[in-house]
């Protein structure tokens, strides 16, 4: 009796529990209302099944509690029901996956207008790339990185020079413009997470990840790691600013180019660098442009 | 059929001296209570190692001595120690080694000298697990999933010797979980008693035995992939590490992919979750059965159920990669296989409720387990839900929701069956009775004190508190507030942490003190409550093996002079002349 009155103050007090807590999704400020929408559905069903069966479970208990003489029904099998249950269930599961797989459609499918950013990893900092007015990011691979060529551009790609560099943990994006994130790391698997955004993928070193957004509400957000780099992974901070187009592009001018940072290092630098890249033989690591 | 090979006790060798008796045993159950034991001690660490988790991330500051590269080490260490070294070798080398003889009428397992063995080479495991404590840099820090390049690389807490440890233990482990799987296998194929068809098994056994089918088909992935990484890290391998940098130099590593490694991982790493549960379900099914003197509802579907989540459970793996950066259509099929593994697994719990209903429900200890596994089971398999409907992921990916999740689903639920089950079947193993108010209060406190731990860790996930972070610092999303509940779940931990004693207290006290049980305290029908002596003695069966007749759900029978039937009694009309 005592559990089955324990049972029904959980379901209640969860139920409570969710209504006030205040711990819920932080406001969204991106396109992804779908992911958002399938969510709610996937918490309604869930949420019906889960106190539908919790209340059987105590009602069970209230109304077949042991009592003297009381004898349990021998009852093996109920084919019809079995079958009606299994139905209901699928239907149940099939009224879940299909708002999550339309939402997953949409997440894999990067809008032709979307503009390109990449987002750089390590231990345990963010930079930014940016392609220039030519639209396309030039080559880059670990195997071009010396102390003076950070990101790794190639310097022998015409595509590159133009690249804008942000060597900061702090990103701008323009409001309402649908952006393809490029996802690469130097050295470990990190994950690329802003939670108002609610998108995120790992950035994979060897490869190149993506995903896709637009934000939609003017803001600075955090950008966290969300997959464990090691010792400074809760210090892997960066932030993003959501603003106006005008604003974003004055920023954007503010930043050096690939070709401002040739024309900064000293001589010597720049041979060694060249010098660098003339000895690779495959293709960049990170081809994808 | 083995049974005529089993009635002939002469080649019973039975030992003659205490080392014989108690040490290089071949007898199943000394072999099970050696395995019980030894996971239970490693789980202690693991638990240990929990509460110092939950102080730094309680109270985060306030204890010095907890350095980032130490949380991930607790991390790393709880998770692959509560997965592999308790709940594995517990379920399957515990309960299975005890269990399947007994339950369906045999001696012994088929091959009592590689049981033997199995058991020696997983200590070994664990003691090679338990090295890694004191080599030098300390255990690794890579996290349970100890994915590549961070768990071979500079930064990573335990990159050098740690890791080392971590592997070869692994690779030992599962040549000792390969001895006994074959065993448990063979023998429930092999040794079934007289009349002890498949369909007439206890779910327990059915459970322990498709679990043990896929735990070899799961491990060998975790086997090479250990290996792999091994060959990466000590010859200059490449498998899993590509040109890269580490600490600001190129490595020359090149052209491995980490991704490769998380499909080994999780093509082991997903069915391990149903090797933990489905001996779980099986148990609870029992406990469930005995408790409300009612038959398992639709046992045949409940056969089926269990078989089929085996199967789909290998085809499901990729779930926990969503946002790994594979191929992102493979979200489409994985989101598919993942949530129509729910439906089996939702008729497991239907069937569960509707054995209750018309029951004549005892609300014993065991039996009050039973009820909390299926309150947790529900909580943790709709979460499980969200987690699986693939663009639902995205957000709660890597965040406490998961950590939520995945221990209210495969930590709690299973751990409230083993305890349940320690309860059911301790007077059969030690003869002796648990004392009632240390059980009532061992089971309230562990029962609210983890909805209290992991209901709140879902809601900090949904806002997005991220997991494995030794400290959120300053966030502009996460409020003060979430800090508090950090604070309350870390006091609940402890609260449970501490009852834990109350258990083992119990259970040492009762084995020297608890007044005699007799030999079927329950009422069980299944058959080892049925041995001519209690606890069992080497050989099981005294002179002769049970006959079976029955199932092992012949419970409130109606007509029958008592509520329950033995299996190896026989119906009137074959004992007629």
């Amino acid at each position: 009796m005592r559990v089955a009155i324990v049972i029904v103050a959980l379901v209640l007090g969860s139920v409570a529990f969710h209504l006030l807590s205040p711990w819920w999704q932080t406001p969204l400020a991106s396109n992804w209302e779908a992911i958002d929408s399938a969510l709610n559905i996937t918490l309604l069903i869930c949420a019906v099944a889960f106190i539908a069966l919790n209340l059987f479970l105590a009602l069970a208990l209230i109304r077949f509690r042991h009592r003297p003489g009381h004898r349990a029904r021998y009852d093996p099998e109920n084919p019809s029901l079995e079958k009606n249950l299994t139905f209901w269930t699928a239907l149940g599961i099939a009224g879940m996956l299909a708002p999550g797989l339309v939402a997953w459609g949409k997440y894999v499918d990067v809008p032709k207008d979307a503009a390109v950013v990449e987002a750089i990893g390590q231990q345990w900092q963010w930079t930014f790339r940016f392609p220039g007015p030519d639209r396309v990011l030039g080559t880059a691979g670990v195997e071009y990185m010396t102390p003076d060529n950070p990101f790794g551009v190639n310097p022998l790609d015409p595509f590159g020079r133009d690249d804008i560099l942000v060597e900061s943990n702090e990103l701008h994006l323009p409001k309402g413009q649908p952006v393809k994130m490029i996802l690469r790391s130097k050295d470990v698997l990190h994950d690329f997470y802003v939670p108002e955004f609610r998108a995120k993928m790992d950035l994979v070193p060897g490869i190149v990840t993506y995903f896709w957004m637009t934000p939609t509400q003017d803001g600075t957000y955090d950008i966290l790691c969300a997959e464990l780099c090691g010792t400074g992974h809760h210090q892997m901070r960066g932030s993003v600013v959501v603003e106006p187009r005008e604003q974003f592009e004055g920023w954007l001018a503010g930043q050096m180019t690939f070709s401002d940072l040739l024309a900064g290092a000293s001589p010597e630098a720049v041979t060694k660098l060249f010098a660098q890249a003339n000895t690779c033989t495959r293709p960049a690591t990170w081809g994808m442009r | 059929m083995a049974t005529t090979i089993a009635d002939d006790l002469t080649p019973m060798h039975h030992p003659r001296t205490w080392v014989g008796k108690y040490v290089w045993s071949q007898d199943h159950k000394v072999i099970a209570i050696q395995y019980s034991v030894t996971a239970i001690a490693i789980g202690l660490v693991a638990l240990v190692l929990s509460v110092l988790m939950r102080l730094q991330l309680g109270f985060p500051g306030v204890f010095p001595w907890i350095q980032p590269e130490n949380y991930l080490q607790y991390v790393s260490m709880h998770g692959m120690i509560m997965v592999v070294y308790l709940l594995t070798a517990l379920l399957l080398g515990g309960f299975g080694n005890y269990m399947i003889p007994l339950m369906i009428g045999a001696r012994d397992m088929v091959f009592p000298f590689v049981n033997m063995l199995s058991y020696w080479v997983y200590l070994l495991s664990v003691l090679v697990l338990v090295a890694g404590f004191f080599v030098p840099g300390g255990p690794t820090g890579a996290g349970w999933t100890l994915y590549p390049p961070q768990a071979i690389s500079e930064g990573t807490p335990g990159s050098q010797w740690g890791i080392v440890t971590m592997l070869v233990s692994l690779a030992i482990f599962i040549v000792a979980f390969t001895m006994g799987g074959l065993n448990y296998v063979t023998t429930v194929l092999q040794a079934r008693t007289r009349g002890m068809t498949l369909m007439r098994m206890p779910l327990t056994v059915w459970g322990i035995f498709i679990a043990s089918i896929m735990g070899l088909l799961a491990f060998p992935a975790l086997f090479v992939a250990a290996i792999m990484m091994l060959l990466d890290h000590v010859a200059g391998a490449s498998f899993f590490m590509p040109s890269m940098m580490s600490m600001g130099q190129a490595t020359d590593t090149l052209g491995g992919s980490p991704i490769l490694f998380q499909h080994l991982f999780w093509f082991f790493g997903h069915p391990e979750v149903y090797i933990v549960a489905l001996p779980a379900f099986g148990i609870v099914s029992d406990l469930i059965s005995v408790h409300a003197r009612k038959n398992i509802f639709g046992y045949r579907m409940m056969v089926w159920a269990i078989v089929i989540i085996g199967g789909l459970s290998f085809i499901v793996w990729a779930h926990h990669m969503y946002v790994s950066g594979m191929n992102p259509y493979f979200g489409f099929f994985f989101a598919t296989s993942t949530l129509i593994i729910a439906i089996p697994t939702a008729i497991k719990v239907y069937n569960w409720l509707l054995t209750l209903w018309r029951g004549d429900i005892h609300l014993r200890v065991p039996m009050l387990f039973a009820l909390a596994f299926l309150f947790t089971f529900i909580h943790g398999g709709l979460s499980g839900l969200f987690l699986g409907n693939v663009s639902v992921d995205v957000p709660l990916s890597d965040t406490f929701f998961v950590v939520g999740h995945f221990h209210m689903v495969m930590g709690v639920s299973p751990i409230l069956v083993i305890f349940g089950a320690i309860y059911h079947w301790y007077p059969k193993i030690a003869g002796r009775m648990w004392n009632q108010a240390l059980a009532q209060v061992h089971f309230w406190v562990t029962f609210l004190g983890v909805y209290a731990i992991y209901l709140p860790m879902h809601y900090l996930g949904v806002l997005g508190v991220p997991r494995r972070y030794y400290a959120l610092g300053e966030t502009s999303f996460i409020p003060e507030s979430a800090h508090l509940a950090n604070q309350a779940i870390s006091i609940a931990a402890i609260v449970v942490f501490a009852a834990q004693f109350l258990f083992f207290y119990n259970m040492i006290w009762s084995l020297f003190r608890g007044p005699k049980a007799g030999p079927n305290p329950w009422g069980a029908a299944s058959l080892e409550w049925q041995t001519p002596d209690t606890p069992p003695r080497h050989g099981n069966w005294g002179a002769k093996l049970p006959t079976v007749y029955r199932w092992a759900y012949d419970y409130s029978v109606p007509h029958a002079p008592r509520d329950f039937i033995p299996q190896d009694e026989p119906h009137p009309k074959d004992t007629a002349p």
